[in-house]
């Protein structure tokens, strides 16, 4: 483990001895670097949608917590019974994981934003609120209406937070789609740099008998490509974050007004620390493909 | 003495063993016992195509041996895994037939190449005084492209020897070579024996066998019928 550390170490600072011994492979520069770049640059739009849809499903999530209510407008003296018989009938609605009716200071304490605190609210005729909070499934909201309006006179459905519920889902497929799409740019990567690598081991074959034939070691040789790979790719990684970096930042903020999803699209605060990790995967996975690339190709030569 | 691995082998560098080698077909070399002590001096002769580079190339762990066994310091190469084989060829030196140079770099550089790659430094001094000694000081900066046959021969006999090792190993080192080459590269290897190197070289040249024994006690190991045998004085 630790000589792993030390080949990383030495890559990263760009020391190690091997540098000139394998002849600089031109071809395979330019596709590498380019490759990586892009692959970034879209890492970081895959990034910034998938922390997006994160912060839209937390917040529509929370408004769906207490999704509806039903009000309860009727006699005083009628309130409670009122109240008992819609309680029941939630009980036996499928796909409602809870009801509960408030009591009149939960209901004084909604209102005093409002009516101010010192109001004698017994006296008023307040109608009566219960609380619904519905199963991952939900309720069928149109045919409660219906029963309620026929069973209890008064009671009134309001679930004007529900029309969120499928784009919470979406919300939530979108995020899965992200990290999706970012495992296979990784993948990509790792693919891309494989093939380079296994590209430029091949055109140097006779230079790595070479060197075998003078005592070198297999992590030795594998080594000045692992180096050159890495290099390469994490240098390719880290344009392409900062140039897609630089593009979420042009757009516009959530200053506009309406703009909606779109402009919760870019990174909040310490959330723009984290494309930068883009090119540090970059680096990891194109330092792994190289090496096994590497091991196999030294695998043909005695 | 009774468990030592190296029993049978403790006076020899190198050990072949009941070694049968080919490349399909007959096999080349057959039933093949040979013995190099430390410090000798021997010449390995046989027709074109007899197996000379071949039976070279058991020594350093090019190949593996199809029957039989190979030992080298005492060490059967067939057991030696990878980093060992690296090992191995920093303690033999070998002047390939064909040189075998990386073309991008230049003489010096090539030189080095065996110290460099074992990831030590060399001196520049120590450089220039072994390129000096096989006459290509003013040559350091080339490619090996734009060398002369025997400019290459001596520039890999510098590359053999730059890491001391124990055994120098030539493939038709004097090939490409004039006579009066042909005789400064003889001195180079007899200098080397002297200094107490076991020295094997592969040849045709029945002039420059003749011209070795008059400076070390050489012996002629000769591939023929598929056999190495020691070749008398008659020469
Ligand atoms: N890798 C190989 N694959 C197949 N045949 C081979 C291989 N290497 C050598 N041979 C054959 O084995 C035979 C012996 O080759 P080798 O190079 O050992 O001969 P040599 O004695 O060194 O010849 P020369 O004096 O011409 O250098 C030759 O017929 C050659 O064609
Ligand atoms: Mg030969």
């Amino acid at each position: 483990m630790t000589r792993v550390f030390d080949h990383v170490i030495a890559v990263i600072a760009g020391r190690g001895p091997a540098n000139r011994i394998v002849p600089p492979s031109g071809a395979t520069v330019w596709p590498t670097v380019l490759a990586a770049g892009a692959m970034a640059f879209l890492a970081v739009f895959a990034l910034s949608v998938a922390l997006a849809t994160d912060r839209l499903a937390d917040r529509w999530a929370d408004s769906l917590a207490h999704s509806a209510t039903v009000r309860v407008t009727v006699a005083p003296d009628q309130a409670d019974q009122a109240v008992d018989s819609v309680l029941r009938i939630l009980a036996q609605t499928p796909g409602i994981a809870e009801a509960r009716a408030l009591d009149q200071q939960e209901i004084s304490q909604l209102l005093a934003p409002w009516l101010g605190a010192e109001l004698p609210l017994e006296d008023l005729p307040l109608p009566r609120l219960i609380e619904i909070r519905e199963t991952d499934a939900g309720f069928d909201a149109e045919s409660l209406r219906l029963r309620l309006s026929a069973e209890v006179p008064g009671a009134e459905l309001d679930d004007h937070a529900r029309w969120r519920r499928p784009l919470v889902l979406a919300a939530g497929r979108i995020r899965a789609l992200g990290m999706v799409s970012l495992g296979l740019i990784v993948a990509a990567m790792a693919a891309m740099v494989t093939l380079a690598a296994r590209a430029a081991l091949a055109a140097n074959r006779q230079v790595i008998e070479v060197l075998r034939l003078v005592g070198a070691r297999d992590a030795y040789i594998a080594r000045a490509f692992v180096r050159r790979f890495t290099h390469r790719a994490g240098t390719g990684a880290l344009v392409g974050t900062l140039v897609g970096m630089s593009a979420i930042a042009l757009l516009p903020g959530p200053a506009q007004e309406g703009a909606g999803f779109l402009s919760g699209l870019g990174f909040r605060g310490a959330e723009w620390l984290l494309p930068l990790v883009i090119p540090v995967v970059a680096a990891i996975v194109a330092f792994a493909a190289t090496r096994a690339a590497a091991r196999g190709a030294l695998r043909e030569v005695q | 003495m009774m468990n030592s691995p190296r029993s049978p082998d403790d006076r020899s560098v190198i050990a072949f063993s009941d070694v049968t080698h080919g490349y399909g077909g007959s096999p080349l070399l057959h039933g093949v016992s040979v013995r190099i002590a430390p410090g000798s001096f021997h010449f390995l002769t046989g027709p074109s195509g007899a197996g000379k580079t071949t039976l070279l190339k058991l020594c350093y762990r090019d190949l593996v041996p199809q029957q039989g066994s190979v030992s080298v310091f005492g060490q059967e190469t067939a057991q030696m895994d990878r980093d060992a084989v690296a090992l191995l060829r920093r303690r033999v030196g070998v002047v390939h037939q064909d040189c075998r140079f990386l073309d991008h770099l230049t003489i010096d550089e090539n030189v080095a190449l065996p110290v460099t790659v074992s990831g030590r430094h060399i001196d520049p001094a120590e450089l220039g005084e072994l390129l000096a000694w096989v006459g290509l000081s003013r040559r350091a900066g080339a490619l090996p492209a734009e060398l002369s046959g025997g400019e290459r021969q001596r520039a890999a006999l510098a590359r053999a020897v730059i890491t001391a090792p124990e055994i120098l190993i030539a493939d038709e080192p004097t090939g490409n070579l004039d006579w009066d080459m042909s005789l400064r590269l003889l001195t180079l290897l007899v200098e080397l024996n002297r200094m107490g190197k076991t020295i094997l070289i592969a040849t045709h040249d029945l002039n420059l066998i003749r011209a070795a024994k008059t400076q070390v006690s050489a012996r002629v190991l000769r591939i023929a019928n598929r056999r190495v045998e020691l070749a008398g004085a008659d020469l």
